[in-house]
């Protein structure tokens, strides 16, 4: 049983490194043609994200290979059952790397434009999709008794479900702005500094609706906090955490308001986690098909396996991902490597 | 058409693909390392040189693999969710670990690696490649271990704990050491290095024959070709044999599929090119009698257990298996001719640099080689049908029964399209990157103010930029 529950944290967290890492850089392809104009500024703001962003993919790699190991039920169940929605996510995520790598492989300005767009659209795509996803998630879907579902496109577009992607969206905007005032300078640096401020009203507003509207229209998600009143510290410490964000920034802390802005997004997730828990996929069918961290995981002896596999290779991770982040600090110049 | 049929055609078709970046950046990546060595020995700028220029070329291959491997991770759940419960507890975690120990270290030290050029000296930039060179060997390594167990799985047993059978591991060790394993894994490696060394060497006989960039790239073949012929070699003689004689021992079935061999046959014989006729259940073409037997047994006369004692329920497209199998083979051998060719003109008074014909069979090398590697791959992977997992799950058994018909028409489409237009871009962007070729050699007071050591790393203030084009 603590088995499985440590490797539900275990996910939580593997997904939050995911959201924290790639989300500020799919933030910055949603942002990329409001604030640059210019292909100046528009190979600033790709070459902000050029060292990182492969090792930032790699982490939904990480959480794919993590969900089937560790719960292969849910992995199977809900893959296939949003197949359509998947492959989607495949498009995109394909689409959107070889945009990054494409674009400034030639100078003419239609080759750039093209993959310009296709970069901002894919990130768009990417995040709507995951917040589409995950409302669905939180929702329910129609397990049968084998977990087995099919669902069409068109129900995933439900109305709670496009307004976490909303939310996504202006999420990742935000803690991409914060992240990318690390790494311009002069004119553009200005004017990601004058947009944070609508960016954050609009996601503090945003998201404030969307947790009322979670606690009212899901009576589980609620007793679940009413039974485990300490999980409460998530989404409180959640508003903290913007709430430093903000400080920070007017203060012209950047570095610390962009590690508010990651904490906050883990303890976003850690929240959604502690109002689902133990249930991993709800059925809207019946609750006895409810696949849960207990009847959905792997093996006592996999998931020991893959306990002692994480905590070999975790902490190596999150050093050299440190390391590296430490290594292309500071303010991005373009030179004969750039992108 | 089956569903079934088309989940197999959408895997087959999406895995291809994939399978062609992987052994390229593998190759590749051994490349830059003798290079990377070459430049802290020698400090001659030339090494930095050829390096800046075919990192380059490596990211661009690299960003492909990972954009192409994501899909084969997200296939097992949304194409084939029945294997996926089925093996969960067995196939997830060796993905986990692939994930955890291989693509970490290759997606956290890529960023180094293609920027060390202008911000790293020899020694941290050589340091930074063979990590991320290390990580995509682990990375092969955790998946032909995974695909290994498909082969020939052992270390767990089935029970039925309220969701249908499901495999339960038994012991982890055996799980990761199949019987298999260690011969696919040398093949897979070895494989991968002449992919990649073949890559270096056409384009460095391209230049050859262009009579452009003439230094750096006889420096190219140089390199390469030792590496190419060598494994080459040891791919034929030891690598390939050894897998051989590992299938007849361990899948007798796959081996006999491969060979046309319907009959049990005492002195097999091993065809060079062949046809085989599935009606007479008979195998006609050019062959060398016995060989089979002597490879596979080491004995002249020995039995080769032919397809007739597996029911023909079990039998996989014998026809198809045989002519990947034997692409392959014949591919083989020729890379032996050709290194050996090569290495003789090479040996024989440098006589190699004039011999335009040789230097046109080495540009095409690249081409060959990811058609046998191809060819290999799908030589294992048809062979082990109708089988998913080896005498354990059938492939009609595995797919997603909740995925319609129409729906995986769609993503085959998608996938279709999309990956003509991503392999055409990568085409003329790679095209265009050689025609370009390497760029001037590095100021070398430059290359000596560059950080080249942890130290020197996390001291610096600012890095040295060389000014935006």
């Amino acid at each position: 049983m603590w088995l499985q529950t440590t490797w539900f944290v275990l996910y939580i967290f593997i997904i939050s490194g995911y959201a924290i890492l790639d989300g500020f850089d799919l933030g910055v392809g949603m942002l990329s043609p409001i604030v640059a104009r210019t292909d100046h500024d528009r190979r600033i703001l790709l070459n902000a994200i050029g060292p990182v962003w492969d090792g930032n993919e790699v982490w939904l790699v990480l959480g794919g290979g993590a969900l089937f190991a560790a719960f292969p039920v849910v992995y199977a169940s809900l893959f296939s059952g949003f197949y359509l929605a998947m492959m989607l996510v495949l498009m995109v995520l394909i689409l959107r790397t070889v945009a990054i790598e494409f674009r400034s492989k030639r100078p003419e300005a239609w080759w750039r434009s093209l993959w310009d767009w296709t970069f901002t659209i894919s990130s768009y795509g990417i995040t709507i999709l995951l917040g589409v996803a995950l409302g669905n998630v939180i929702l329910g879907v129609a397990l049968d008794q084998q977990g087995n579902m099919s669902v069409n496109l068109l129900d995933l577009l439900n109305p709670y479900s496009l307004a976490l992607a909303l939310v996504s969206v202006s999420m990742f905007s935000l803690h991409g702005a914060i992240f990318l005032t690390q790494k311009t300078d002069g004119e553009l640096l200005e004017k990601i500094k004058s947009l944070i401020p609508k960016l954050l009203i609009t996601f503090f507003v945003l998201m404030t609706a969307l947790i009322v509207w979670t606690l009212l229209r899901d009576e589980q998600f609620t007793q679940n906090f009413k039974d485990r009143p300490w999980t409460a510290v998530f989404p409180v410490l959640a508003f903290a955490s913007i709430a430093a964000s903000w400080l920070f920034l007017r203060r012209g802390a950047y570095l610390s308001a962009f590690l508010a802005s990651a904490t906050m997004i883990a303890l976003l997730l850690g929240a959604i986690a502690s109002g689902m828990y133990p249930v991993m996929l709800r059925s809207t069918t019946n609750s006895a098909y409810d696949l849960t961290v207990q009847n959905a995981s792997a093996a006592n002896e996999t998931l020991m396996v893959m306990f002692v596999i994480a905590l070999m290779g975790l902490p190596f991770v999150l050093l050299y991902t440190a390391g590296v982040y430490f290594f292309f600090r500071g303010k991005v110049e373009l030179d004969d490597e750039s992108y | 058409m089956s569903v079934e049929v088309l989940h197999r055609i959408q895997f087959a078709l999406t895995v291809s693909f994939h399978f062609i970046f992987p052994p390229l950046s593998l190759g590749l990546g051994l490349i830059l390392i003798i290079f990377g060595v070459k430049s802290v020995r020698t400090n001659d700028p030339k090494w930095r040189q050829l390096s800046t220029f075919w990192v380059k070329i490596y990211g661009l291959i690299f960003s492909l693999g990972i954009a192409t491997g994501i899909v084969q991770e997200f296939e097992f759940g949304t194409n084939w969710s029945r294997y996926s419960r089925f093996v969960g507890n067995i196939f997830g975690s060796l993905l986990a670990a692939e994930g955890i120990f291989a693509f970490m270290l290759e997606g956290g030290f890529l960023g180094l690696m293609l920027f060390g050029g202008t911000r790293l000296g020899n020694r941290m930039w050589l340091f930074a490649t063979t990590m991320v060179v290390t990580g995509a060997t682990f990375s092969a390594f955790w998946i032909v271990m995974a695909n290994s167990w498909m082969q020939t799985p052992q270390g767990f047993e089935i029970r039925d704990v309220g969701r249908g059978p499901q495999a339960f591991m038994t012991s982890f060790s055996d799980v990761v050491f199949t019987p298999s394993f260690s011969a696919r894994i040398l093949h897979v490696i070895a494989a991968s290095w002449m992919v990649g060394s073949s890559l270096v060497l056409s384009v460095g006989a391209y230049y050859l024959l262009k009579k452009r960039h003439v230094e750096l790239a006889k420096t190219m073949i140089r390199v390469a070709l030792p590496v190419f012929a060598v494994v080459a070699l040891l791919q034929v003689a030891v690598f390939g044999a050894n897998q051989a004689t590992q299938v007849a021992r361990d899948q007798p079935a796959k081996l006999a599929a491969m060979e046309g061999l319907y009959q049990t046959e005492s002195c097999a014989p091993m065809f060079l090119l062949g046809w085989t006729n599935p009606d007479e259940e008979k195998t006609t073409g050019l062959h060398i009698p016995c060989l089979l037997s002597l490879l596979t047994t080491k004995n002249f006369d020995a039995p080769v257990t032919g397809l007739e004692a597996t029911p023909r329920d079990d039998w996989p497209n014998v026809s198809l298996v045989f002519q990947v199998y034997h692409v392959m083979i014949n591919l083989g051998m020729l890379f032996v001719a050709i290194g050996l060719i090569a290495c003789g003109f090479w040996i024989w008074k440098r006589k190699i640099w004039d011999q335009r014909w040789l230097l046109w069979v080495l540009v095409s090398t690249v081409v060959l080689t990811e058609i046998a590697t191809i060819a290999g791959w799908w030589t294992a992977e048809f062979s082990r049908q109708p089988w998913i997992v080896w005498q354990v799950l059938r492939t009609e058994d595995a797919y997603s029964p909740n995925v319609t018909f129409a729906q995986v028409v769609f993503s085959i489409a998608m996938f279709v399209v999309l990956y003509i237009v991503v392999f055409v871009v990568f085409l003329r962007l790679l095209d265009r990157r050689i025609k370009e070729g390497p760029p001037p050699p590095q100021d070398s007071e430059e290359t000596e103010s560059l950080p080249d050591s942890f130290g020197e790393i996390f001291r610096r203030r600012s890095r040295v930029s060389s000014g935006g084009k």
